[in-house]
């Protein structure tokens, strides 16, 4: 489904990936992780075509198309989702009607028709359903007031109402507590298909505990130094990033 | 460039005025010699610093002598709000136009009369206030408008009335406008107690380069609340100085909504003036403008008595290479303990070389006040559109409903609800397919 090949990318002056190669099957499950500064987000913000990156070398393939060629907007209609490390406030913009510009965007873009406000409201009970969320959440401003736990599990439901084939989940478990952590980990589970696949950023293993990963990679210095199975986050938690990561990136960090 | 209209006058005393009582033909003259005396402003002016008018001062205009009789009911329909009902006084290239008017279904105690008709058949409507709200003093434009006033709308609501349905004052160009210039003058008297909504548009069903020149002159009498929105949707290439000058009486509250978007040169000053205890003065705004169009707003609000309160939100949205003005004036009078005002201005630009000068102005001389003021300049959150791109909605589309958010909330305040729907509607469509670049 995803081929990320010799992919570099940096941030203004900042050269942050150097080098990424993977590759993702439909069904799979992938988790990213990484200490800080290693590229782990980045990756993920390139991947959705975040243009404050600029990519200077490599290739992303997705189902066969230049994945680097679309614009973001075409991406999301292409199936590509980024859950937000941190989901952004917009002041003025209900989430009904944010989540169903973006719903009706994808199906116009597939050649779908649009869906009115109440078919759509009967769409999103099984949604909100799905993680936790109280319809009242649905007429608030995007994200306004939102605790850091409903904001992630607004991206989920962003995700569920979205049904993306590649599903990009950026530090998703940061700031979360464990009944948050499981809600948001079910629904992401919940949404797993033999068809769409999963890349899971996160500096911790206690995630991979819900969300259990097929393959791990570890970052450091914008490369994958090490890739293994679910063991190896493991053996992350119990020894840390220290063996994997080499002097010369201490200093660059 | 101010002997055309010097000439204009002679010709206008010689003949119609002659017949007008002493006490108008009075007005006009002061207004002339004032206008003579001042001449156009420039930027030396400080009430003038960010906005030139000389694209009005060296153009001639001639005075609009009339209707042209061209303007179909149905035309008016994009800028009735869906409301058909509603009474409407219509003035077509700045003469009343009866057969598009509906003064007959204004409700009981409310008289909506033209100008034109007080000043020759009803003089006791107009005279104890024309001229006397509003000054000329200082004021070039409003000392042309005392000279030439020509017709406008004339209101009047009784004490203890209460309205709920708006009356609303349209002022249309259209083609025959070319060249011309209207001298509008309304007046407004609300009377105690009453409570009632005045909607003035101005509206244009071509793209002719005209000029506009208003004057609205307001009581608010103890005790009423009266509700007035300004809509100014001017051609593109129109020339558009509208003064609003509010004098409150004791308890009174004037709630003010000023909406701009056309016009290549607008300036709208609003002036209120709480002149006794426990007034309220809401004033609200929205202003955008794209390509090369100016649009300023001055706003004054004296506070001369205690116990009052005043509210502003404006906000701006400006694209191309647009310049927005706003100057927000609070003056606290010694003798005005216990002012409570609050001014707001938020603007945001969505190019380059778009471009806002704001100014606002806290003059306190009570000491036991609470006044504050705040104003900001912003671009669009980058963040926040990759965000809404990241779920698929396209760049034009993200653009257009993070701008429309940013207004979302000054919109709000319209309390009329087929006003606020048709301004969101406009605000949201404004810079569709505009050189907007985030």
């Amino acid at each position: 489904m995803l081929q990320i090949k010799d992919l570099y990318a940096k941030a203004g002056d900042r050269d942050i990936l150097r080098g990424i190669t993977l590759d993702v099957a439909a069904g799979e499950v992938h988790a990213i992780m990484g200490p800080n500064g290693s590229g782990k987000s980045t990756l993920a913000q390139v991947l959705a075509g975040n243009p404050a990156y600029e990519v200077t070398g490599g290739s992303v393939t997705y189902q066969g198309i230049d994945l680097l060629a679309l614009q973001p907007e075409e991406r999301a209609q292409q199936g590509v989702f980024l859950a937000f490390q941190y989901p952004i406030e917009i002041p003025g913009v209900s989430n009904a009607y944010f989540l169903r510009s973006a719903f009706n965007s994808i199906r116009a873009a597939r050649g779908q028709e649009e869906v009115d406000p109440l078919e759509f409201l009967d769409y999103m009970e099984k949604k909100l359903e799905l993680v936790d969320m109280d319809v009242e959440m649905l007429s608030r401003s995007v994200n306004m007031g939102f605790s850091g736990g409903e904001k992630k599990r607004n991206e989920i439901l962003q995700m569920a109402v979205l049904e993306p084939r590649l599903a990009l989940l950026d530090e998703t478990d940061s700031g979360l507590d464990i009944d948050a952590l499981r809600i948001v980990a079910s629904g992401v589970n919940a949404l797993r298909r033999p068809d769409n696949a999963t890349i899971v950023v996160t500096h911790y293993q206690r995630l991979l505990n819900y969300i259990v990963p097929d393959f791990v990679h570890v970052l450091a210095h914008g490369k994958i130094v090490k890739s293994g199975d679910k063991s190896l986050a493991l053996e992350l938690e119990a020894k840390g990033y220290d063996w994997l990561v080499e002097p010369q990136g201490a200093l660059a960090s | 460039m101010t002997a055309p209209y010097l000439a204009d006058f002679t010709t206008l005393s010689n003949n119609g005025a002659r017949a007008e009582p002493d006490w108008l033909r009075t007005t006009r003259r002061q207004g002339i010699e004032r206008f003579a005396a001042l001449g156009f402003p420039t930027p030396r002016n400080e009430d003038w610093h960010f906005t030139s008018v000389s694209s009005i001062a060296e153009a001639t205009f001639t005075p609009l002598r009339g209707a042209s009789g061209q303007v179909a009911k149905s035309a008016l329909e994009p800028f009735q709000f869906g409301q058909s009902d509603w009474p409407v006084l219509v003035f077509v290239n700045g003469k009343y136009d009866a057969s598009l008017s509906t003064p007959a279904s204004l409700a009981t105690g409310i008289r909506a009369i033209d100008l034109s008709t007080a000043m020759r058949d009803e003089p006791s409507l107009i005279e104890p206030w024309l001229g006397k709200l509003s000054t000329s003093e200082d004021r070039t434009f409003s000392a042309l408008n005392a000279a030439f006033m020509s017709d406008g709308a004339v209101i009047h609501i009784a004490p203890y009335i209460e309205s709920p349905i708006p009356l609303h004052v349209i002022f249309v160009s259209d083609a025959n406008a070319a060249k011309g210039v209207a001298h509008l003058r309304n007046l407004i008297v609300a009377g105690h107690h009453s409570k009632a909504t005045v909607i003035e548009s101005y509206v244009s069903l071509g793209d002719s380069g005209y000029f506009t020149n208003a004057v609205t002159e307001v009581q608010v009498e103890q005790g009423a609340t009266l509700t007035h929105y300004k809509i100014q949707r001017e051609s593109q290439r129109a020339f558009h100085v509208h003064t609003i000058d509010a004098q409150q009486s004791r308890d009174s509250h004037y709630v003010s909504f000023s909406f701009a978007t056309g016009a290549a040169l607008s300036r709208t000053n609003i002036y209120t003036n709480l002149a006794g205890e426990g007034c309220g003065a809401t004033l609200n705004g929205l202003y955008m403008a794209d390509d090369e169009q100016h649009v300023d707003h001055q706003t004054n609000i004296v506070h001369s008595q205690p116990n009052c309160f005043s509210r502003e939100i404006y906000k701006g949205i400006l694209s191309g290479s647009a310049h927005g003005v706003f100057n927000g004036k609070v003056y606290v009078h010694p003798i005005a303990q216990k002012t409570d005002g609050k001014q707001t201005n938020n603007n945001l630009l969505l190019s380059e070389r778009a471009r806002i000068d704001t100014k606002p102005q806290l003059e306190i001389f009570a000491d036991d006040v609470r006044c504050t003021h705040g104003a900001t300049v912003g671009r669009l959150d980058e963040m926040a559109l990759f965000y809404m791109r990241s779920r698929g909605v396209s760049t034009d589309a993200a653009t257009k409903l993070l701008t429309y958010a940013f207004a979302a909330d000054v919109l709000e305040t319209i309390e009329v609800e087929a006003v606020r729907s048709e301004l969101e509607r406009a605000t949201l469509e404004r810079f569709t397919g505009s050189s907007a670049t985030p």
